[in-house]
C-alpha cells in the first residue's frame, strides 16, 4: 500500500477554493441516495474525482479535515467499507476511532442509540454507521448532533456504494444517461441495489433488476425499473452488469433450490460474456462469491472493473466527508 | 371527596346506540343507574349534582376488547392501575384484558388475579380474557371450563394468532358449550414471520421484512370456514386488509355468524408512516397501504366490521428505542381511540355518531355478555361525555398510560373526553372542566 507523504497544505488550500462547499448544499447527514437530487449526486462524483487527483492517487495526504474525528461504528462485520472510510478520513487529515460490535442491541443489553451517544460524547464530528437493521442511521440522526453517514443499513441503502458504482460507470462511459444497467441477483436483500437504483434513475440510466422471482419483486416496476427473471434475455441489451452477492446470512429461508441452480441461471461466465456487448462493464460490490455470481475468469477478465470500484470507494468517501464536515470548522 | 349519588347531566346531546336515540336532552343518574331521559323537575331526587355540559355528546361508556397491559409480568409497560386510568381518560368504562401476560391468563387463579387487581384499582370495569391454549403455546386447549367458571368473558391467545388449525376447530367446538366467543387474530405466521411492515412498494423501498396481506386473508378464510363447520362463536379481533374484509362481507351475506373487529390505527394510518423508521409505527396488524385503509373504512361503513377496538399495546420506552427490527409490536391507543374515530370516521361522514359509538360500546359489550352500550333506565350508569368540536394535541408524555409508544404524538385530534362515569360515579374528569361551582351542588329545592 502507498504511504501518504507529508501534509500538503497548499494543495488543500487550493482545493478549498476550487471545490468549496456549495451554498445550497444543505445536508448534514448522508442517509441514502433516495433523497438526493441528480445535481447533488453529480456534485459528489465531481468532488470525488477532484479529491482523488489532489491526493495524487492516494500518495498524498491532505489536511482539509485536520482536527476532525470520524467514528466508524460498525454493528455488522465489514472490512472493506470500514477500511475505505478510515483511509478516506486519514487522507483528508482527520482522525478516526473504531468501534465494532456484532449482533443487535438486544443481545448486548445496551441500545445502539446509547452506544452511539457514548461514541458521540467522545466529541466526534461524524459517525459512519453500519447496521443490519434498516433505518438505524435515520434513528441515529435524530438522536445525535454530529453527522451520520450510512455505511449500509440492512437491505435499505448503502449510499457510498451506490455512488462509487456510478462513478466507476461514469469514468468509463462519460455519462449515465441512456445506459442500460442491470442489477443481478439478490435484489430483495440488497442495499447496494436500492442505492444504485435511486442514483441511476436520477442520472437518466435505464435500470433492470434481474434474478430469481423470489428475490425480485414486481413492485419495482412501479418505480420505472424493468423486472426480468432471465439474465440471458436481457444480456444483449446491457451496458453494465452489477452482480450482487447472494446474501445467505439475510435469508431466513433459502429463496432458490440450490446454489448450483442459481449459478446455472444467473452466474456471469465466459459463455455469457460472449453473448454480451463488446464493451460491457462487469461490476460487483463485493465481497464476491467466486463461482456463484461470477466465475474467476470474468472477475479477473478485461470487462471487470471490480478493483476500480474499490479505489473509487475511497474517493467517494472523501468527497462525502468533505461535503458534510468541510463547512463546520468551528461547529464544536 | 364529595361523591354525589345522583347526577343530572343537562343540555346534552344524548346518543344511545341501543335505541338509536340521538337528540338534545338531559339525563338523570340515581344510585349508579340511569334513571331516565328528560325527567321533569318534580321527579328529581332532593339532592342532585347538576352538570350543564353545553351541548356536548353524552353516550354510553366505551368498551374495549383488545387491551393489553402486561401485568402480571411486564409491569414496566403498563400496570392495571395505570392502564385503567388511561382507559377512563379515553372514555372507556369497560375493558377486557388480553391474556398475553407473563405468565399468561390460562388458569382460574390468574383470572382471579386480574379481577382483584381491577377491583383494587377501582377505575373502570376490568374483565379478563382467558387463553385458548395452555400457556398460550398454541398446542393444546387451556382449561377453558375453569377459566369461564372464574369469570373469563371470552377466550383469546391474542395478539398471537391461533396458528394450529386443529386447535382452533376444537376451541370453537369446546367454547360453544359455555357460550363463549373465541377471539382470533387472523394471521398465517408462516407467511408473516420476521415481518416488520405491510408488504408493498413502501416496504420494498425501505428494505424492511414484509408482512403480506395474504397472511391475513388466508387466516380469515380458514377461520370463517371453521365457524361454518362447527357453529362456534368467533370474533376476528383485527381485520386490516381489503381481501380479509371482503371475505367477511361475503360470509356474512351467506348468513355465517361471527364478528369482525378492527384496530383504530388501521382506520387512518398507512404504511408511508414507516418511512420515519419510528418503532412506534410497528404494529400488528401492520399499517397497511392506503387502498387497504380505504377498504377498512368501507367495511366500517357497510357494516361488515362490527367492532372498533383500541389495540392498546404499551411498550416501555427502552423497548421502542431499539432498532425497528428488534422492537416489539404495539402502540398505545386507549386515550386517543375515541378522538381518532371522531376525527377520521365520524367527521368525514363515514359513520354517524350512533353507528360509531355502537361499534365502540354496544357491540363489544354484547359480544362478551356484559352490561353497557345503553342509556336506558335501570342500566348501570356507565357513560362518557365528550366535547366533539374541541381539538387537542396528543402529548405522549402527558397521557395517563405508563408507556409513550404512540406515533400520534404531536398530532391534533378532534374530541376531548370531559368525563367518564362508571356505575354512576364520575371516575374521570378532564382538567379542562371547571370545578363545580357552589351553586350547582346545592340541594334541589322545589
Amino acid at each position: 500500500m502507498t504511504q501518504p507523504s507529508a501534509l500538503t497544505v497548499p494543495t488543500s488550500l487550493a482545493l478549498m477554493e476550487s471545490h468549496p462547499i456549495p451554498e445550497d448544499w444543505r445536508h448534514h447527514h448522508l442517509l441514502g441516495l433516495e433523497h438526493l437530487t441528480a445535481s447533488e449526486i453529480t456534485l459528489i462524483l465531481d468532488y470525488a474525482e477532484a479529491l482523488h487527483r489532489a491526493t495524487e492517487n492516494g500518495r498524498k495526504k491532505l489536511d482539509l479535515l485536520k482536527g476532525r474525528t470520524i467514528a466508524n461504528l460498525f454493528f455488522e462485520n465489514s472490512t472493506r467499507t470500514r477500511n475505505s472510510f478510515s483511509l478516506a478520513a486519514k487522507r483528508l487529515g482527520a482522525d478516526t476511532v473504531e468501534f465494532s460490535s456484532s449482533g443487535s442491541s438486544v443481545a448486548k443489553g445496551e441500545t445502539f442509540i446509547d452506544t452511539a451517544k457514548t461514541i458521540e460524547a467522545m466529541l466526534v464530528d461524524a459517525v459512519v454507521v453500519r447496521h443490519s437493521s434498516p433505518g438505524t442511521p435515520q434513528m441515529l440522526s435524530k438522536h445525535l448532533a454530529c453527522s451520520v453517514i450510512n455505511a449500509g443499513d440492512g437491505p435499505h441503502e448503502h449510499p457510498t456504494q451506490g455512488l462509487l458504482d456510478i462513478l466507476t460507470i461514469r469514468q468509463h462511459r462519460g455519462s449515465l444517461a441512456g445506459l442500460t444497467v442491470a442489477m443481478v441477483g439478490d435484489i430483495a436483500h440488497s442495499r447496494t441495489a436500492r442505492s444504485n437504483i435511486w442514483g441511476l434513475l436520477k442520472l437518466g440510466a435505464k435500470v433492470i433488476v434481474c434474478g430469481p422471482a423470489t428475490l425480485v419483486s414486481k413492485n419495482w416496476e412501479k418505480l420505472g425499473v424493468e423486472v426480468s427473471y432471465s439474465l440471458d434475455k436481457i444480456l444483449p441489451r446491457c451496458d453494465v452488469l452489477n452482480l450482487l452477492r447472494i446474501q445467505f446470512e439475510r435469508q431466513a429461508i433459502r429463496p432458490f433450490p440450490s446454489v448450483h441452480e442459481y449459478t446455472l441461471l444467473y452466474a456471469m461466465n465466459q459463455e455469457r460474456i460472449k453473448k454480451s456487448k463488446d464493451d460491457i462493464l462487469i461490476m460487483a460490490p463485493g465481497p464476491i462469491n467466486r463461482g456463484v455470481e461470477l466465475t474467476p475468469e470474468v472477475a479477473d477478465g478485461p470487462h471487470s472493473v471490480i478493483l476500480e470500484q474499490v479505489t473509487n470507494g475511497i474517493a467517494i468517501r472523501m468527497a462525502t466527508l468533505w461535503l458534510l464536515l468541510g463547512r463546520r470548522l468551528d461547529a464544536r | 371527596m364529595h361523591t354525589p349519588s345522583s347526577w343530572l347531566i343537562e343540555n346534552a346531546r344524548l346518543i344511545d346506540p341501543s335505541t338509536g336515540m340521538d337528540r338534545h336532552g338531559r339525563l338523570l343518574i340515581v344510585n349508579g343507574r340511569f334513571a331516565g331521559v328528560d325527567v321533569c323537575d318534580a321527579d328529581l331526587p332532593h339532592e342532585v349534582e347538576r352538570w350543564d355540559v353545553q351541548g356536548c355528546v353524552v353516550a354510553p361508556g366505551l368498551c374495549d376488547l383488545s387491551t393489553e397491559f402486561g401485568e402480571p409480568g411486564r409491569e414496566e409497560d403498563e400496570t392495571i392501575v395505570t392502564g385503567t386510568r388511561a382507559a377512563l381518560a379515553g372514555g372507556f368504562s369497560s375493558i377486557a384484558l388480553s391474556s398475553n401476560t407473563e405468565p399468561p391468563i390460562d388458569t382460574a387463579a390468574s383470572v382471579e388475579f386480574i379481577h382483584q387487581k381491577g377491583a383494587r384499582a377501582d377505575n373502570c370495569r376490568v374483565y379478563a380474557l382467558g387463553c385458548v391454549s395452555k400457556h398460550q403455546q398454541g398446542e393444546s386447549l387451556a382449561e377453558i371450563g375453569s377459566l369461564v367458571e372464574a369469570g373469563a368473558v371470552a377466550l383469546s391467545d391474542g395478539p398471537k394468532p391461533i396458528e394450529n388449525t386443529g386447535l382452533l376447530r376444537r376451541a370453537l367446538e369446546y367454547c360453544a358449550m359455555f357460550d363463549r366467543v373465541v377471539f382470533d387474530h387472523p394471521e398465517i405466521a408462516s407467511l408473516s414471520r420476521g415481518g416488520v411492515m405491510h408488504e408493498g412498494l413502501e416496504q420494498l423501498v425501505l428494505g424492511l421484512s414484509p408482512i403480506p396481506a395474504e397472511a391475513e386473508d388466508l387466516s380469515t378464510s380458514r377461520d370463517i370456514r371453521l365457524v361454518e363447520a362447527t357453529g362456534g362463536r368467533l370474533h376476528l379481533t383485527s381485520v386490516s386488509t381489503s381481501g380479509s374484509i371482503d371475505l367477511c362481507r361475503r360470509a356474512k351475506a351467506r348468513g355465517i355468524a361471527f364478528t369482525a373487529g378492527i384496530f383504530v390505527a388501521n382506520l387512518h394510518m398507512n404504511d408511508t408512516m414507516l418511512r420515519s423508521f419510528d418503532a412506534n409505527c410497528k404494529v400488528n396488524p401492520p399499517l397497511r397501504s392506503q387502498d387497504h385503509v380505504a377498504a377498512c373504512l368501507e367495511g366500517l361503513r357497510d357494516g361488515t366490521i362490527d367492532i372498533i377496538s383500541s389495540g392498546h399495546r404499551p411498550c416501555s420506552l427502552e423497548k421502542k428505542m431499539l432498532e425497528i427490527d428488534a422492537a416489539p409490536f404495539g402502540m398505545i391507543a386507549l386515550e386517543t381511540a375515541l378522538s381518532q374515530v371522531i376525527t377520521h370516521v365520524i367527521r368525514p361522514g363515514i359513520l354517524t355518531w350512533c353507528e360509531a359509538l355502537a361499534k365502540m360500546s354496544l357491540n363489544p359489550a354484547r359480544l362478551i355478555g356484559v352490561s353497557g352500550g345503553t342509556l336506558q333506565t335501570n342500566a348501570p350508569a356507565d357513560l362518557v361525555i365528550v366535547d366533539p368540536e374541541r381539538k387537542w394535541k396528543v402529548d405522549a408524555t402527558s397521557l395517563q398510560s405508563k408507556s409513550y409508544n404512540t406515533p400520534l404524538d404531536g398530532t391534533e385530534l378532534y374530541g376531548v373526553v370531559l368525563a367518564t362515569f362508571v356505575e354512576g360515579r364520575r371516575k374521570f374528569v378532564s382538567p379542562s372542566v371547571p370545578k363545580p361551582s357552589f351553586h350547582s351542588s346545592l340541594e334541589n329545592v322545589q
